[in-house]
Formats: structure tokens, C-alpha cells, sequence
């Protein structure tokens, strides 16, 4: 059954071939002989996801179904989950129980999904390759030593094995694309305002979005339907209907203008990477799209602007993780500063605090200026390449990064880290939506390469559109059915 | 050297609304600590503010009470400093782009001018929790019911030149909130609090001196006393040749004195920026016209009302529009007697001393603005004399009856005017009084006057009180004369 897309899976659910405790149960037993090594998930609520399971099989015994009920899958550990530990990735909330849902999971509960457990990510999403959690590093199921990338390491990973046939991601810079790319799954980002972000532990406010992370464009179609929508609680949601978005998903591609922007393709492009994204353009162009080169010029501020604006934005959310009333407390404090300081010293991770200090530094009297505010003001200039590369093509296409999953501890100069999401950043700043789905292999160990990602992206709100193109090109190709040897693995 | 005090007032108004600013937690004074605080106020991860749209409707009532601009967008941001009582690390305020715009304030100096105070802006903000340092063994107790509940910081230009300016000051917009009835105007709870900033200079001197910030200045009492003794301070320190450093001090009510709490050196750096998790506030003129609309009439509008239209002193208008509660009791005991100086002289004189007794205010009083003046209206026309009326007063004021009629009906107070009646008393009252009336025939001419004073004794007395004074003095004046 781990073998099956989600959409396989929720028809497999409906005809009765299988229940969701058998599902569930299978699941969860995969989990438990597999993740030992891979260490995608913090915590896994199997006692809890039976009950779910129990009640979902209930539920369809009273014909009271939706096309999820049932369905397995995973929350990265940003998620609040009331009454399950919500770490972040950090020691700082390794004590933390959330005491309430986070709208999406409130949505994804009444959609009747079964949560396996809570999957490991970069401390507060602070990370691309999944090694500043608190809980260890992730393994990439295609190789054990190479990364699954990040903040969603844990999610892309477990998808990828097998040991959950979907998983909530979140996206700040490339947290879900980046991840799907380097674990050969397909991750959305949706429209910033599209999925609430109530109950999602902030990282950064103006840029954090959820998203789904699965098989197939057609899985993430049905999970997106699940999780959209406004939401009262977050005044940053869209008050805008959510389409049923696997509506358009047949739609041929004839006529589709595709623009490749030059900026995606320059220094720095690994060739393996590059030929496997050009190779799948040729698919595109072979279902009738026309292709064209489109200028983004302001890309390279992109990485610049994003880590002024982030930082800025994360050392104001983080502030209140203080020892004083949840999370981390230092032993025996001599007084409040020693308390201020200890809890914060200990309970945050390196690369929290390096950003904790840069944002702290960019904000402070006398700097405002030169660093937020200008930062602000080449956000909206990143915003509008894009409004404009939209009024010339459908969508743009690229590389989800300019390499392939790198090994564990190769990376080891943060600025090395930051320019990994150097094609994803810029689609948060402007608050477009992106998609990443397989497209072939390329570079390092094993033999046949590592998986490579293409990223669509599309205009505010262009979800369906998106999720359309992808499944047009997975229709074609069959990239995204290829598993890992470890996944193969039968119990 | 002659010294000019230089002041500017930032008022902190707590909004009364049901729910915080930007969570649906009650704001209710006084529950049980920490009862009063959901998530949202808690500041647990992943929590997201919501503003409230009373907080926002309350705070453009305010502007437009003040003939303030009213910007069509305001924006929130996030003022970010440690503190055990400010749960998210940051408190969410407006700094760059407030509610309110530049707008005007009037205070009733004591000569009884006015003057225009310029409001710099006013702005919405959060308020912190409570640290409570009693009962906890040396620890610090975190209450934070209070955190989440929406300010209205008021913002003063420098306008004021002495304590007694300040406090008029202050209890202007007092006077402007209750009115609007968006806070309960209460110091002592808190509902409004005040930071002074003051500074002394050199009469004639145009640039200001440096200034002190004095906080947690809770009263109209403590407002005076702190900036008394700031200036005092002031001055003293620069007459000794030494300069006044710029710094935040605090007021302390028990020894009367302000004490250093922080220099400019140690000032925070508040980093403000936008927060991004709130929209920014974007007013279309409909809604800002629907409340200018709906507004109340406001204390100095009533003040000159009082004054052109009823034809009051400015002393008397200025005491009945201080509150919206006098001034209510004021008009409708007017509206009952149909005559607004009697009305302001009772209701300035009887009431307010009967209430000044028993510690009451106005709203409980237990004389209703319709008896008392049904009252006045007995005195405007002649049924009872002001010595009657007095005693009509206590008793309604003791719940003996209904209504001053029935009091007048039951106690036989009915002024007495009928001629033949009043000197058939006084020739009683002569009769009875033949050393009295030898002694008046005796006297000089000039000292009589002052002797008919007995004989108006004796025939008040002789009619229980109700007899027409007026008429009592001119009869035995008359009679008594008419024996010499």
C-alpha cells in the first residue's frame, strides 16, 4: 500500500479494499521498522492516529465521507496540535504541548485525515538542509548521506520512503520546494493569504505559507481543497472562495506560454541539474506548450532582501520564547536576566541565533533605514518582475535548486546554505505560488543520480493552473513514481 | 530669573470595550489573576492577532472629538523590548502611521478663558500585563488579564505652562472619553494614566529646556504634585549651576518626589517595524462620516452653550459640562423647572453639597433630576419660599416622599401671600411683644432696621416657615413705623 498515491489510496478507501486501521496500521509499521534511520519524524501519535483511523472508518460506515476520510498523513512540527508535543525543532519547545489545533489541522481533522505524527524540520524552519533540528538530522531515503533538504526534511523524507503517503510542509524561502525537489516528491507553496497560518509557529510572518507535500500534483490538488481558505483567526488570509482544484487537472496544454527566466539559468546551475530541467521543457513544448526566455531583473536581491526582511520579522516572533511562561527555562535563575538569557542561550540553536542577531541588528536605531526598509522596498520591485513576466507568459519554470541534495555537514558556511534557495526566495517575496514535481536525476551517489526538481510557478492565486501544469507533465513522465531503494522495501 | 514651565501630557485611556484589542478575551476589571487571557493574549506559539473593530471606532470617535485629522490608513507596528509582563516580547502599537492625526484640545483656565491645547496624535496600542511582587516569597507573579486590552495613547504638544494647566488638561480629555462613553475614565482602577514630560526655562526663551518623563502620574491629585515638585527640582538643579539630564523618572505618591528610573543612556531600542501580522487599518469616509454623525455633544461645545444659550456664568457652565452625568442631571432638571439659572444654582448648591457630604456622585444620587426639578419649578413659582424649598429638598433626599408636591401638600409648606392672613400674624406677633416694641420705638431711626429682624423671626415662625418673607418685611416695616 506504500507504494500508492494518496488519490490511490482514498479510492482504495472508498471501494472497501482496505480500512483506514489497516491503512493506518501499515503505515505506522513502516514507521516504526524505516524511520529509526531516516529520523523524518519528532513524534509519531500512533494510539491517537487509530482512534482517528476508528473514527474515520465510522464515519464512512455512516456514509458521512468526504474524499479524504481516512487518509493517512504527517504534520511538519510546526503545525499546533493540541494536546502532541509542538517542537518547532527546537530544544526550546521540547516541553512544549500545544494546548490548542492550528486552523489547518482543525481543516485537515474535519476532512477526516488520519495524523501518523509530527515530522522533523529545521529549528523554527530556520534552515535548507534539515540539520539545525534539535531531534538530528534527517536522511535522504534515495541516500543516506546526502541531505533531504529543508525546513521540511522531515516531511519530504517520510514522504519519499514510503512511511506516509503525504505531509503538511511550510514554506518561508523554499522550505517545501526545496525539500520536494531534493527527495523527489511534489511540494506546493501556496499563494501567501491562501492557507491560514493560525497556529503555525512563525518564523517569518510575511512570507511563512503551508503546503501540502506528496506524490503527485493530483494528491496536492485534493490536500490544497482541504487546507485553504480564509480564516477569521489570521487577518493575513484571502477572503477569496476556494476552487475545487482537481477540477482543471485534465485540462490540455496546448497554447500554454511558458517562460524560462534567463536569471534561473546562469552561474552557479549545477549542468546535471540544468539538462534535466531543459529536458523536461522539451515535454512541455512536445503537449503543445510554446517556450520563451523572460528577464526577472531583480533576482539577485532577492537572497539579500529576504535574509534582511526574515531575520527582521523572526527576531520579533522568537521574543517570546523567554523562559517565562512556556518552552525552555534554565535551571535555578539568579534573576531575570540570568533567566532572559540562559533559557534563550540554551534553548535556541546556532543558526536561530545567528539569525535572531541579524534580524535584531538590522532593526536597531540607525540601521532601519539602510536595511529594512530598503529591503522592503526591493521586495516590491521583486513583486512586480513577476506581475510582469505574468502578463507575457502562463507560468515560469526553472530549477528548484541550483544543485541536487548535497552530503550531511558539506555545507558548511551559512552563506553557502542561504544561496541553496536562491530560486526559491524571490516566489516569497512576492507571494506567488510555486510547485516543485520530480524531473529526473542528476549528480553524485547512488550511481543513477540524485532527484532533481522542477519548480512552476504562477501568479497570485494561479494554484489550479499550477496544479494543472504539473499533472499534465507527470501524465507524460513518470519521474515521480520512482522510489528510493529504501522505500521498496516491503514488510 | 524668572522660570517658564514647559508640559506635555501622553495620556494612556483604556477603551472600554468587551473584548481586547486583538483577541476575543473579556476585559472585565478585577477577575481572578490570568482568568482573562486565551491564547492569543498568552502569546503561545503560533497565535495571531485580530483587531478588534469597537477598539478602532472608539479611538476615530476620539479624533473627531478633538477635530483631528483622521488618516485614511494607520498602520500597526510592534514596539520589541523584554518584559515578564509583556507576553510576546513586543507590544503592538502604532508609531509611524497612528489613528488619529494632529487635533486640539480646550481647558477652562481658573479666570475662566480658555485655552487650545494641540494634540500631537493619538494611537491604538496593547496594554502589558502585571507583575505583582506581593505574596510570592520573593518570586514575581504574572497576571495577565490586563495584557491585550486596548489603549488610546494621547499624545499632548508642549503646550502647558503650569501644573493647574496639566491637570485641566487632563481632565478635559477625561471629561472627552466619558462623554464619548469609550473608557469608564477610572484612575483608580486604571482606566487612564498619564506620563508627564517637563521642562523649565528662562522666561522669554524660545527653545525649550531639557525635559524629565515622570510616570505612572495616576491622578489629577498626582499630576500637580509631581509636576510641582519636578519643577521645583528643576530649577533648583540649574540655579545651582547644574543641568538637568533628559530621563525617565518615576512619581512616588508616598514621599511626594520623582526619582530617576533610567537616562537616556539606558533607553531601549524599541526596533519598530510593521507588524506583519496584521493588515494595515484603511478608513473609507463613510464610515470615519457615520461616526462624526453619531457623535455626542461634546464638553466645550455644552460649555458655550451654557454660556450663550442659557446665559450661565463661565464658572457655573464650566462645572455642569465637567462631567456627562452632571450635565445630563443638569438639563433635565432644567428641561422639568423651565429656568436654567435656578437650575444651575441648585443643582450647584442643595445637590452638589448634599452629595459632597455623602461621598455620591450625580448618577446616585437619590434625588432624580425630574423631582428636583419639580422642585425648582415650586420655587420659580411662588408655591414655596427658598426656606421651604430647603426643606422640601431633605426630604426627598431621605426617600420621605415622592415628589416635592406631595412634601408641600403633607407638611402644609405652601407659602402664605395672602395679605389680610400674613398681618393678622404680625399684629399677633406685636401684641405679644411689648418690650420688643418699646425698645424699637426707643432706638434711632437708623438702628431700627437691623431690630425688625426679630419681629420677621417671630412671624416666620408664627406661619411655620411659609410665610412670603418678602411681603412679611415690608408689612412690618409699615406696622412697626406706624406705632413710633
Amino acid at each position: 500500500m506504500h507504494d500508492k498515491t494518496l488519490t490511490e489510496l482514498a479510492a482504495g478507501l472508498a471501494s472497501g479494499a482496505f480500512s483506514s486501521r489497516e491503512l493506518t496500521q501499515a503505515f505506522l509499521a513502516r514507521i516504526d521498522r524505516l524511520d529509526g534511520d531516516l529520523n523524518s519524524f519528532i513524534s509519531v501519535t500512533a494510539e491517537q492516529a487509530l482512534v482517528e483511523a476508528d473514527r474515520a472508518d465510522a464515519a464512512r460506515a455512516a456514509g458521512n465521507i468526504g474524499p479524504l476520510t481516512g487518509v493517512p498523513l504527517a504534520l511538519k512540527d510546526l503545525f499546533c496540535t493540541e494536546g502532541v508535543k509542538t517542537s518547532a525543532g527546537s530544544r526550546m519547545l521540547d516541553n512544549f504541548i500545544a494546548p490548542y489545533d492550528a486552523t489547518v489541522v482543525e481543516k485537515l481533522r474535519a476532512a477526516g485525515t488520519v495524523s501518523l505524527g509530527k515530522t522533523n524540520m529545521d529549528e523554527f524552519a530556520m534552515g535548507s538542509s534539515n540539520e539545525n533540528s534539535f531531534y538530528g538530522p534527517v536522511r535522504n531515503p534515495w541516500d543516506p548521506a546526502a541531505v533531504p533538504g529543508g525546513s521540511s526534511g522531515g516531511s519530504a523524507a517520510a514522504v519519499a520512503a514510503g512511511l506516509v503517503p503525504a505531509a503538511m510542509g511550510t514554506d518561508t524561502g523554499g522550505s517545501i520546494r526545496q525539500p520536494a525537489a531534493f527527495c523527489g516528491i511534489t511540494g506546493l507553496k501556496p499563494t501567501y493569504g491562501r492557507v491560514s497560518r493560525y497556529g503555525i509557529i512563525a518564523y517569518a510572518s510575511s512570507l511563512d505559507q503551508a503546503g501540502p507535500m506528496a506524490r503527485t500534483a493530483e494528491d496536492c490538488a485534493h490536500l490544497l481543497g482541504a487546507i485553504a481558505g480564509h480564516d477569521l483567526r489570521d487577518s493575513t488570509s484571502v477572503a477569496r472562495g476556494v476552487p475545487d482544484y482537481t477540477q482543471e487537472l485534465d485540462t490540455p496544454l496546448a497554447g500554454l506560454k511558458i517562460g524560462l527566466p534567463k536569471e534561473y539559468f546562469g552561474d552557479g546551475l549545477d549542468p546535471a541539474v540544468e539538462s534535466a530541467i531543459r529536458e523536461a521543457v522539451k515535454v512541455f513544448e512536445s503537449l503543445g506548450a510554446t517556450v520563451r526566455e523572460i528577464s526577472l531583473p531583480h533576482t539577485h536581491y532577492a537572497i539579500p532582501a529576504y535574509y534582511v526582511i526574515a531575520p527582521a520579522e523572526a527576531s520579533s516572533n522568537l521574543a517570546r520564547y523567554d523562559g517565562v511562561r512556556f518552552g525552555h527555562r534554565c535551571n535555578a535563575p539568579e534573576d531575570l536576566m540570568d533567566l532572559y538569557k540562559r533559557s534563550r542561550a540554551e534553548g535556541f540553536g546556532e543558526e536561530v541565533k545567528r539569525r535572531i542577531l541579524m534580524g535584531t541588528h538590522t532593526l536597531s536605531e540607525g540601521f532601519f533605514d539602510a536595511y529594512y526598509k530598503k529591503a522592503q522596498q526591493v521586495r516590491r520591485l521583486i513583486r512586480q518582475d513577476f506581475l510582469d513576466a505574468f502578463d507575457e507568459v502562463d507560468v515560469l519554470m526553472g530549477p528548484a535548486s541550483p544543485t541536487p541534495a548535497f552530503d550531511l555537514g558539506a555545507r558548511k558556511d551559512p552563506v553557502s546554505m542561504y544561496l541553496q534557495d536562491i530560486y526559491t526566495i524571490a516566489i516569497n517575496l512576492a507571494g506567488i505560488p510555486g510547485i516543485s514535481v520530480p524531473a529526473g536525476f542528476a549528480g553524485g551517489r547512488p550511481a543513477e543520480g540524485r532527484p532533481v526538481g522542477l519548480q512552476i510557478l504562477g501568479a497570485h492565486f494561479a494554484e489550479a493552473r499550477l496544479l494543472n501544469v504539473a499533472h499534465q507533465f507527470q501524465q507524460a513522465t513518470d519521474w515521480h513514481l520512482r522510489r528510493p531503494a529504501l522505500a521498496e522495501e516491503t514488510l | 530669573m524668572q522660570w517658564e514651565t514647559v508640559i506635555g501630557l501622553e495620556v494612556h485611556v483604556q477603551l472600554a470595550t468587551k473584548s481586547k484589542i486583538f483577541s476575543g478575551a473579556s476585559t472585565a476589571f478585577g477577575a481572578e489573576p490570568n482568568s482573562q487571557a486565551c491564547a492569543v493574549d498568552l502569546g503561545l506559539p503560533g497565535v495571531l492577532p485580530v483587531l478588534n473593530e469597537q477598539a478602532v471606532a472608539m479611538a476615530v470617535q476620539f479624533g473627531l472629538g478633538i477635530h483631528a485629522e483622521i488618516p485614511e490608513v494607520s498602520v500597526f507596528d510592534r514596539k520589541n523590548y523584554f518584559y515578564p509582563d509583556l507576553p510576546k516580547g513586543y507590544q503592538t502599537s502604532q508609531m509611524y502611521h497612528p489613528i488619529v492625526g494632529p487635533g486640539e484640545v480646550e481647558i477652562a483656565l481658573e479666570d475662566g478663558e480658555t485655552k487650545r491645547i494641540r494634540v500631537h496624535h493619538a494611537h491604538l496600542e496593547e496594554d502589558a500585563g502585571k507583575s505583582l511582587h506581593e505574596d510570592f516569597h520573593g518570586m514575581t507573579g504574572i497576571d495577565l488579564n490586563r495584557a491585550g486590552t486596548p489603549l488610546l495613547e494621547i499624545v499632548s504638544e508642549p503646550d502647558m505652562r503650569s501644573a493647574k494647566e496639566a491637570a485641566a488638561y487632563l481632565k478635559a480629555i477625561h471629561s472627552i472619553v466619558t462623554y464619548l462613553g469609550i473608557s469608564d475614565g477610572n484612575m483608580a482602577e486604571g482606566s487612564m494614566r498619564c506620563d508627564v514630560n517637563v521642562s523649565v526655562r528662562p522666561r522669554g526663551q524660545a527653545s525649550f529646556g531639557t525635559r524629565a518623563e515622570i510616570k505612572n502620574v495616576n491622578s489629577f491629585r498626582f499630576v500637580e504634585r509631581a509636576i510641582a515638585f519636578e519643577v521645583e527640582r528643576q530649577i533648583e538643579l540649574l540655579e545651582d549651576g547644574g543641568e538637568v539630564v533628559q530621563e525617565t523618572r518615576l512619581f512616588d505618591p508616598e514621599r511626594d518626589e520623582t526619582r530617576s528610573m533610567r537616562t537616556k543612556e539606558q533607553a531601549n531600542d524599541y526596533r519598530y517595524f510593521p507588524c506583519p501580522d496584521l493588515l494595515p487599518v484603511v478608513l473609507d469616509r463613510a464610515y470615519v462620516d457615520h461616526l462624526r454623525d453619531n457623535l455626542p455633544e461634546l464638553p466645550a461645545e455644552k460649555r458655550a452653550r451654557f454660556q450663550q444659550a442659557l446665559g450661565l456664568s463661565a464658572y457655573d457652565a464650566g462645572v455642569l459640562s465637567a462631567s456627562r452625568e452632571m450635565a445630563e442631571y443638569f438639563e433635565a432638571v432644567k428641561e422639568v423647572c423651565g429656568d436654567a439659572k435656578l437650575a444651575a444654582n441648585w443643582v450647584q448648591g442643595e445637590l452638589s453639597g448634599a452629595l459632597n457630604r455623602e461621598g455620591l456622585a450625580v448618577q446616585n444620587s437619590p434625588v432624580s433630576a425630574i423631582q428636583l426639578g419639580e422642585l425648582v419649578a415650586r420655587v420659580k413659582d411662588d408655591t414655596i419660599n427658598g426656606k421651604a424649598a430647603k426643606q422640601v429638598f431633605q426630604a426627598l433626599w431621605h426617600g420621605e416622599a415622592a415628589s416635592a408636591d406631595e412634601v408641600i401638600e403633607a407638611k402644609g409648606l405652601k407659602q402664605v401671600t395672602d395679605s389680610g392672613a400674613i398681618e393678622a400674624m404680625i399684629d399677633q406677633v406685636i401684641a405679644d411683644s411689648p418690650a420688643q416694641v418699646a425698645q424699637y420705638r426707643d432706638a434711632e431711626p437708623e438702628k431700627r432696621g437691623k431690630m425688625v429682624g426679630y419681629f420677621v423671626g417671630q412671624v416666620m415662625k408664627a406661619s411655620r416657615g411659609t410665610a412670603n418673607p418678602q411681603q412679611v418685611n415690608a408689612l412690618l416695616k409699615e406696622k412697626l413705623d406706624a406705632l413710633c
